[in-house]
């Protein structure tokens, strides 16, 4: 049962971190994300990865469409900027990867400003729309622009190499691809507790308040959308060293569709949200392809059902958490959270 | 107390704005000195609020002018208002429900804080020294000022109605403005909460400084706390001055249909009763 | 042949097309009009409306005359449970949320189509005939002549529908105020199961009037889309605006497809989309909505 803090220090009171428990639940955390790979399997690891990847993606999506209240169905060709700029300038420049994430963060949030133009003109589901028509015109671009995307072929990126050893196992990858993750994590946790991460807020539940209080809103609707693409630029980039290759297949409205749910599915506006949703997203095929393989002794031609299979429950998962739990998984957590600080006391 | 800004004068001059053929408001012009609590009266209907959207910024008038200590601000944007000093509450709580009283208050400091992008993401150095500066600030100035300790960790959707309108006004006052513009403060509020409401205002005034322009419709408040008051009607000034000029003026009075002095009107009607019997009617 | 009369033969297919978007756009515009709901997923069940008429026709063996209003039966029935069902409880919920949920949808309708009938593309049973068409010297294809027909037709019945039914106020109050509307004594549930129903029925009408052009493939969705743009050019709560616009893109498709390539097609519709979206976000025909202060 949890007793009240007392903090000495407002800095105290607003840290990320307020009780020991807290900093030793963390600890704990740390300790084991550093350990995991050693206990793992290959399997696993690749999981770990992906779950890494889609945790830094979602982050972004998050910020933009659960704090800002922008609805974005294009963090996947944001993600695809990401990667394509990682693979042209791995082919083209020998620039180290950390650089050549950074670069292709750059450039997705250069993408993401312009996609975020029209909420000049409109918002709500306007701009929803306005960002699948980007998406389109985007997927046009990686498959026709042949000479610096590989058009149709896409293309294929050399492994990362850090002091000079390449990065080709899930094990090298995970010690390189989670820390830069949960330093973006931080990185959001962190804007929220300023002003900026304020404003956005304040946009999403009433712009005209937020106006009247000085907050210029086109600037700041621009910054959410930079900030966003840029998080979907570096896992792209990111994705990119993963599975070595990019093509106009990688990135298209179905994985846009994919971030979203992550997204609502964890709950909306909210850091552990994001977490949480893109890891249960990021596991849910896993789970499916074991019932698939559970049931393929009885059922012809089971592998092929996997996909379509995937497809529904996608779906469904929007639409359950959308109707009967609109905060998401984080907001389940909190409850069993609330629950022990009581405990054994409750009522 | 903090440092206050330079309490400002607002002058209104000449203005007029059209709905389509509609005249909201028809070549207004009134003054509003600095340091004072001016109240803007008058019927619904009388362009109160539309004055109030001119004045904010939200409504750009056809003729006329909002002069700013002297400065021309007809054709403002609202944000760059909020940084020349100006602060608004709404008639309709504009509170963000997704966050606390405490982030809510802090927003109002917004346009006056310097944290960048980067130093946001970072946090620790100048992005938490500011915070910080920030939060002290606002406890010491605003959250014991209004009394809302208890609640400032709370979601400003849990609160009462008069704790909301509270709320909305630390916010406004956490804008360090130099004139605040208060739209029916006390709308819908019970005595204790409207007391309590008018009390706050006073305050403000007196250990604050700022200049105060509000709408109400609360008679009894407003002619309690204003130094003076405008009334309007059909989108013009009928009658302006201090409080008590204006209640007996029968120009306001036949406005609001006996918003006079009742022991004024009971002399009246028992003068009237005196005067039917000496000649000899029945009253 | 003549560049003249290839440029009137490509005109005449992209009107052909483009009043099939206009049916979509229709639907959309009817579940809008009444609920004030974007139904991200009718292009999907557009796709139902093709893939039953699959099952009705060619599983079943049924002939078309009893085929086309079951594959219409099941859009509508579709469109009447999901309201029922789903949307009607997300009512007070912001718009977007039931956007969402509405992207939801098209992503399990599409799983259902793939899991049933597997994703290779499909030939519908032909019921039009293959006598072709002229008018003038133009060679029109007999398919494309009749679906513009059929469309015509239908968006003429909603006009005028609109223009003298005393029901379409009773729409647009309700997508307006819906607690004003019942207290008119407008059956607001009604009037929701009835615009869902309706227009779900003719997305997959339209569903399979395409399908007996272009074939069936759980990616047919994606001609949703293009309604999409098409309602955004026109108004999102206009059926003349779905009518012009959607005669306009299938013309401009047309045009991109067969002169530029058709990978240019998507590009350049919605291209017009976000011109659109910055000039006049309502559309050419739709209404403001203005905020209130």
């Amino acid at each position: 049962m949890r007793i009240a803090t007392a903090n000495e220090t407002y800095l105290a009171d607003e840290a990320l971190i307020r009780t020991r428990t807290q900093w030793a639940w963390t600890a704990v955390l740390a300790a084991g994300l550093a350990a995991a790979p050693f206990a793992l399997n290959n399997y696993w690891l690749y999981l770990a990865c992906l779950v890494a990847i889609n945790v830094a993606s979602a982050t972004g999506l998050n910020i933009l469409t659960g704090y800002t209240g922008l609805v974005s169905l294009g963090q996947g060709a944001f993600m695809a900027v990401g990667a394509y700029t990682v693979a042209w300038l791995d082919r083209n420049v020998g620039a180290p990867f950390l650089v050549n994430l950074f670069a292709g963060g750059l450039m997705a949030a250069a993408v993401g400003i312009l996609v975020g133009l029209p909420s000049l003109r409109v918002k709500g589901l306007y701009l929803a729309i306005a960002t699948i028509g980007a998406s389109i015109i985007l997927q046009f671009v990686f498959l026709n622009w042949t000479s610096v995307t590989g058009g149709s072929r896409g293309m294929n990126v050399a492994p990362a190499s850090l002091f000079g050893t390449p990065l080709t196992t899930y094990f090298q990858l995970y010690f390189v691809l989670v820390p830069i993750a949960a330093l973006m994590v931080l990185g959001a946790a962190n804007l929220f507790r300023t002003r900026i991460g304020r404003a956005f807020i304040a946009i999403r539940d009433r712009d005209i308040s937020a106006e009247v209080l000085g907050i210029p809103l086109l600037r700041y609707k621009l910054l959410s959308f930079a900030v966003s693409s840029f998080y979907a630029g570096v896992a792209g980039g990111m994705w990119a060293y993963f599975f070595r290759a990019v093509g106009p297949e990688s990135f298209t409205i179905v994985e846009s569709i994919f971030y979203l749910a992550a997204v609502i599915v964890g709950g909306m506006g909210s850091i552990l949200g994001g977490i949480i949703g893109a890891t249960f997203m990021t596991l849910v095929p896993e789970v499916l392809r074991f019932g698939v393989e559970a049931i393929s002794p009885y059922v012809d031609n089971a592998g092929t059902l996997l996909s379509p299979v995937r497809t529904v429950v996608f779906g469904a998962l929007i639409i359950l958490f959308l109707v009967f739990e609109p905060q998401g998984l984080a907001e389940i957590v909190q409850r069993v959270r609330r629950f022990f600080h009581l405990w054994p006391f409750r009522k | 107390m903090p440092d206050a800004m330079k309490p400002a004068r607002l002058d209104v001059e000449g203005l007029s704005l059209s709905f389509g053929g509609l005249r909201a408001i028809n070549d207004v012009t009134f003054s509003v000195e600095p340091g004072s609590i001016t109240a803007l009266i008058g019927p619904n209907g009388a362009g109160k609020t539309s004055m109030f959207n001119c004045i904010s910024g939200f409504y750009k008038p056809q003729r006329g002018a909002v002069r700013f200590d002297g400065e021309d601000v007809t054709r403002v944007h609202p944000p760059a208002r909020a940084r020349m000093g100006f602060a608004r509450t709404f008639q309709n709580i504009a509170l963000f429900r997704g966050m606390t009283v405490l982030d809510n208050i802090k927003l109002g400091r917004h346009a006056h804080m310097r944290t960048n992008l980067l130093q946001a993401l970072a946090f620790f150095g100048p992005a938490a020294r500011e915070e910080v500066e920030l939060r002290a600030e606002v406890e010491r100035d605003i959250i014991d000022f209004l009394e809302i300790n208890h609640i400032r960790h709370m979601p400003v959707a849990a609160l009462s109605y008069g704790l909301q309108k509270r709320v909305e006004l630390a916010r406004a006052l956490a804008m360090r403005p130099r004139i605040l513009l208060l739209d029916e403060p006390v709308a819908g509020m019970n005595r204790e909460e409207t007391e309590d409401m008018a009390r706050f205002i006073l305050d403000v005034k007196e250990e604050w400084g700022t200049t105060i322009l509000m709408v109400e419709h609360d008679m009894g408040m407003v002619m309690d706390i204003s130094d003076h008051v405008v009334v309007l009607n059909f989108g013009q000034v009928i009658a302006r001055g201090l409080p008590h000029e204006v209640q007996a003026d029968p120009q306001v009075v036949a406005a609001y249909l006996g918003s006079g002095d009742p022991a004024a009107l009971m002399k009246r009607l028992a003068a009237e009763a005196d005067a039917g019997a000496a000649t000899g009617g029945t009253a | 042949m003549s560049d003249l009369l290839f440029f009137v033969e490509v005109s005449l297919a992209g009107l052909g097309s483009g009043a099939l978007l206009s049916l979509t756009a229709l639907a959309f515009v009817l579940i809008y009009k009444a609920t004030r709901v974007i139904n991200l997923a009718v292009g999907e069940i557009l796709m139902m409306g093709g893939y039953f008429f699959l099952a009705f026709a060619a599983g079943w063996g049924l002939s078309p005359w009893l085929a086309i209003p079951a594959a219409i039966a099941g859009g509508a029935l579709i469109g009447a449970v999901v309201e029922r069902g789903i949307i009607r409880r997300m009512l007070g919920e912001s718009p977007i949320s039931v956007f969402m949920v509405t992207v939801g949808l098209g992503s399990v309708l599409v799983g259902i189509v793939e899991l049933v009938w597997g994703t290779d593309p499909r030939t519908l049973p032909d019921f039009m005939g293959t006598a072709p068409v002229f008018i003038g010297e133009a060679y029109v294809s007999r398919k494309i002549a009749i679906s513009f027909a059929v469309a015509g037709l239908v968006i003429a019945v909603f006009l005028a529908l609109f223009r003298f039914w005393r029901g379409g106020v009773a729409l647009r109050a309700t997508a307006t105020d819906q607690a004003a509307a019942y207290a008119c004594g407008i059956n607001v549930p009604g009037v929701f199961s009835l615009a869902w129903t309706i227009g779900c029925g003719t997305a997959a009408g339209a569903g399979v009037l395409l399908g007996s052009i272009g074939g069936i493939a759980p990616t047919m969705g994606a001609f949703g889309l293009s309604a999409l743009v098409v309602v955004i050019v026109g108004g999102l709560d206009s059926v003349a605006g779905a009518l012009v616009a959607g005669l306009a893109i299938g013309l401009v498709e047309a045009w991109t497809g067969t002169y530029l390539g058709g990978e240019y097609k998507l590009v350049f519709t919605f291209g017009i989309l976000i011109l659109m979206l910055m000039i006049r976000p309502y559309g050419l025909f739709g209404t403001k909505e203005i905020e209130r202060l």
